[in-house]
């Protein structure tokens, strides 16, 4: 195997440029991609390092194409990529539904920037429903990562190929503005690259019927039956899933502490920070549930987690979307507070501390059924 | 007793399934996937041949012609195509797409895909209409064509012109070889292909992207028995679309 390309121990990366090495090292050998700006680092650094590993990239006339040359990338039997934000991400729909369809594997970083509409370039959370119910058309899911950092960007993106390869699912790494953007250490010593000659036979893979029976992948199927039978199996895929890997989550703080914070990506850095070095009034009382897969939902462990606290504070960079699954853990449990912003910045340490303070002094209304704010 | 010498000069080409095509009767796209079949089988390549479907009528031609295949969304055949044969230069990647599905929702992709010169060949299926959703329509419908959605006839003020696919291919540079051929009789047919063997001849020899553009009747949609839709393709559809071939690299 040659290994000329794989980057030094140590290196300062944006989050963007990260993936671009996670995937490699995850043996992504095709990479397909539009530019969009918060992730143009990506694409920007791929048309060189794929190169250098001799792979394929192809800078496509849309997302549209992209999302269906990876279709075409991902039924010959490679590794493939792209990378795109929010209103890229929104146009790759119809190509996810398709693939999830027809168990193609593919791997899609969304670095999710501001919206509805043209939004703004900022970080947002706002594609959190889209990532975790589908989100282009008809009853399927996709495996969606949540990272924080830059290290955890290069870890999942890498590992999304096995679990894309194994559950023959896209598998979605949901960023945002700010983890793609920000320069920070990445670590590669001891990652190991994906050994791209020997890794398991995909026998589903067209390559021409050469001395076997010729076939085909479809995602029509109308014959009498014959969807719901499709589809039959398809759910019955997402239950094994669903067993065998109940979602990942990482931890912090006391055990005692009587809020139980919930946030994933850019939240999450900021909520790790206010627990380890909380403000006055909080010392203590504070513990953060960071998922770091969101479908699978770690609906278990947060459950096990919130019973130890008084209440779960959930703080999102959009009006509320992760929290209905916090609430569905809880199954009512534990009071759900929601603090958040929908818009063009990521939630302050002082606002979520705020926010705290007004919940333990009884000031604070849970996350409603129109109002999940409480302050609306 | 005496010797006979027989010689089969004509027979079901192997990559063509026993299967009952799903087709109407005096539909273009049994003539087509035949001489498809049998361009695979003489050229040698069925074996390392990788289909691209439509969404239309030609949707299933992967229970008829026993290569592999990939069905894609609608329009985007040659996107799939690109991603398969990037991944595979040894293998033939062709697309069958018809003109609702190439000429009007997929034109990013079949524009792009030949702009890029992607060593594919389309197989382009022109009867002017969409097929498979009852008769509307379509990018190529000729001026003054009844359809399910221009009732009183195409016009150019409210529907625009019909798109000349070939010809607007033909100035750029990643298209290799462009050819047209209406499917009314014998002759024409047997010229179709000849020129699928040649689109498959350029793709292999990596010139550029090569597309066959097959003038096709639809009795059903155009409510008309299937002769008089053959009369209907020479006499008001040949001149809006010329045949011949429209570009060759080679040349």
């Amino acid at each position: 195997m040659n290994t000329d390309w794989l980057p030094p121990e140590k290196c300062l990366l944006t989050g963007n440029e990260a993936s671009v090495e996670g995937a490699l090292l995850g043996g992504c050998r095709f990479f397909v991609a539009y530019p969009i700006t918060p992730q143009n680092e990506v694409i920007g650094r791929m048309s060189w390092r794929m190169e250098e590993v001799g792979g394929v990239f192809i800078q496509a006339e849309s997302e549209v194409a992209s999302i269906n040359i990876m279709l075409g990338a991902s039924c010959a039997g490679v590794r493939v990529m792209t990378s795109s934000s929010s209103p890229g991400i929104s146009l790759m729909q119809e190509g996810i539904s398709y693939m999830a369809s027809m168990g193609m594997p593919c791997v899609i970083s969304n670095v999710q920037r501001g919206g509805p509409g043209l939004g703004d370039i900022g970080p947002s959370q706002g594609d959190y429903f889209q990532a975790t119910r589908g989100g282009g058309h008809g009853d399927y899911h996709c495996i969606v990562l949540s990272p924080y950092s830059g290290q955890e960007v290069m870890e999942l993106t890498k590992i999304a190929f096995d679990l894309a390869d194994q559950w023959r699912t896209p598998t979605i790494i949901l960023g945002d503005a700010q983890i793609g953007q920000m320069m920070e250490p990445v670590i590669f010593k001891g990652v190991q690259p994906v050994d791209v000659e020997n890794m398991p036979p995909k026998p589903w893979a067209l390559t021409g019927a050469k001395g076997r029976p010729f076939k085909f992948h479809r995602s029509y199927l109308g014959g009498k039956g014959e969807l719901e039978g499709h589809n039959e199996k398809l759910q019955a895929k997402y239950r094994d899933l669903l067993r065998s890997f109940p979602g990942w989550q990482e931890v912090t703080g006391p055990e005692d502490a009587d809020i139980l914070l919930v946030a994933y990506g850019s939240t999450a850095r900021v909520c790790k920070g206010l627990v380890e070095e909380p403000p006055e009034g909080l010392e203590g009382k504070l513990r953060l549930f960071r998922p770091k897969s969101v479908w699978p939902y770690p609906y278990a462990a947060l459950k096990e987690e919130a019973m130890k606290a008084k209440c779960v504070l959930t703080v999102e960079m959009c009006s509320g979307q992760m929290v209905q699954d916090v609430r569905l853990a809880l199954e009512g449990a534990r009071p759900v507070f929601f603090a958040g912003r929908v818009g063009q910045g990521v939630p302050t340490s002082d606002q979520i501390a705020r926010k705290a303070l007004d919940i333990l002094a009884g000031r604070a209304l849970p996350a409603g059924v129109i109002s999940f704010r409480g302050d609306e | 007793m005496t010797q006979t010498t027989e010689k089969i000069i004509y027979r079901r080409p192997e990559v063509l399934q026993e299967r009952n095509f799903h087709f109407c009767p005096g539909c273009g796209h049994g003539i087509a996937h035949r001489i498809l079949a049998e361009a695979l089988e003489e050229s040698g390549m069925a074996e390392r041949a990788v289909g691209v479907s439509p969404v239309g009528c030609g949707v299933v031609t992967y229970f008829y012609i026993g290569i592999d295949w990939q069905e894609a969304p609608h329009g985007r055949a040659p996107a799939v195509a690109t991603g398969i044969k990037r991944s595979r230069p040894d293998l033939l990647v062709l697309t069958y797409q018809g003109d609702g599905d190439l000429a009007a929702i997929g034109t990013g992709e079949f524009v792009h895909c030949a702009n890029r010169g992607e060593n594919i060949t389309s197989i382009f299926i022109n009867n002017g209409l969409y097929a498979m959703t009852a008769g509307q329509m379509a990018p190529t419908t000729p001026i003054g064509r009844r359809t399910s959605t221009t009732p009183k006839g195409r016009t150019i003020a409210r529907d625009g012109y019909p798109l000349r696919v070939c010809e607007m291919l033909a100035p750029l540079d990643g298209t290799a070889y462009l050819e047209r051929i209406a499917l009314t009789d014998p002759k024409s047919v047997r010229q179709a292909k000849k020129g699928i063997l040649k689109a498959f001849q350029y793709q292999m020899e990596g010139r550029g992207y090569t597309l066959i553009e097959l003038l096709s009747p639809c009795p059903t949609h155009w409510r008309m028995k299937p002769v008089d839709a053959i009369k209907r393709i020479k006499e008001e559809v040949l001149p809006i679309f010329p045949t011949g071939v429209i570009k060759d690299v080679g040349k």
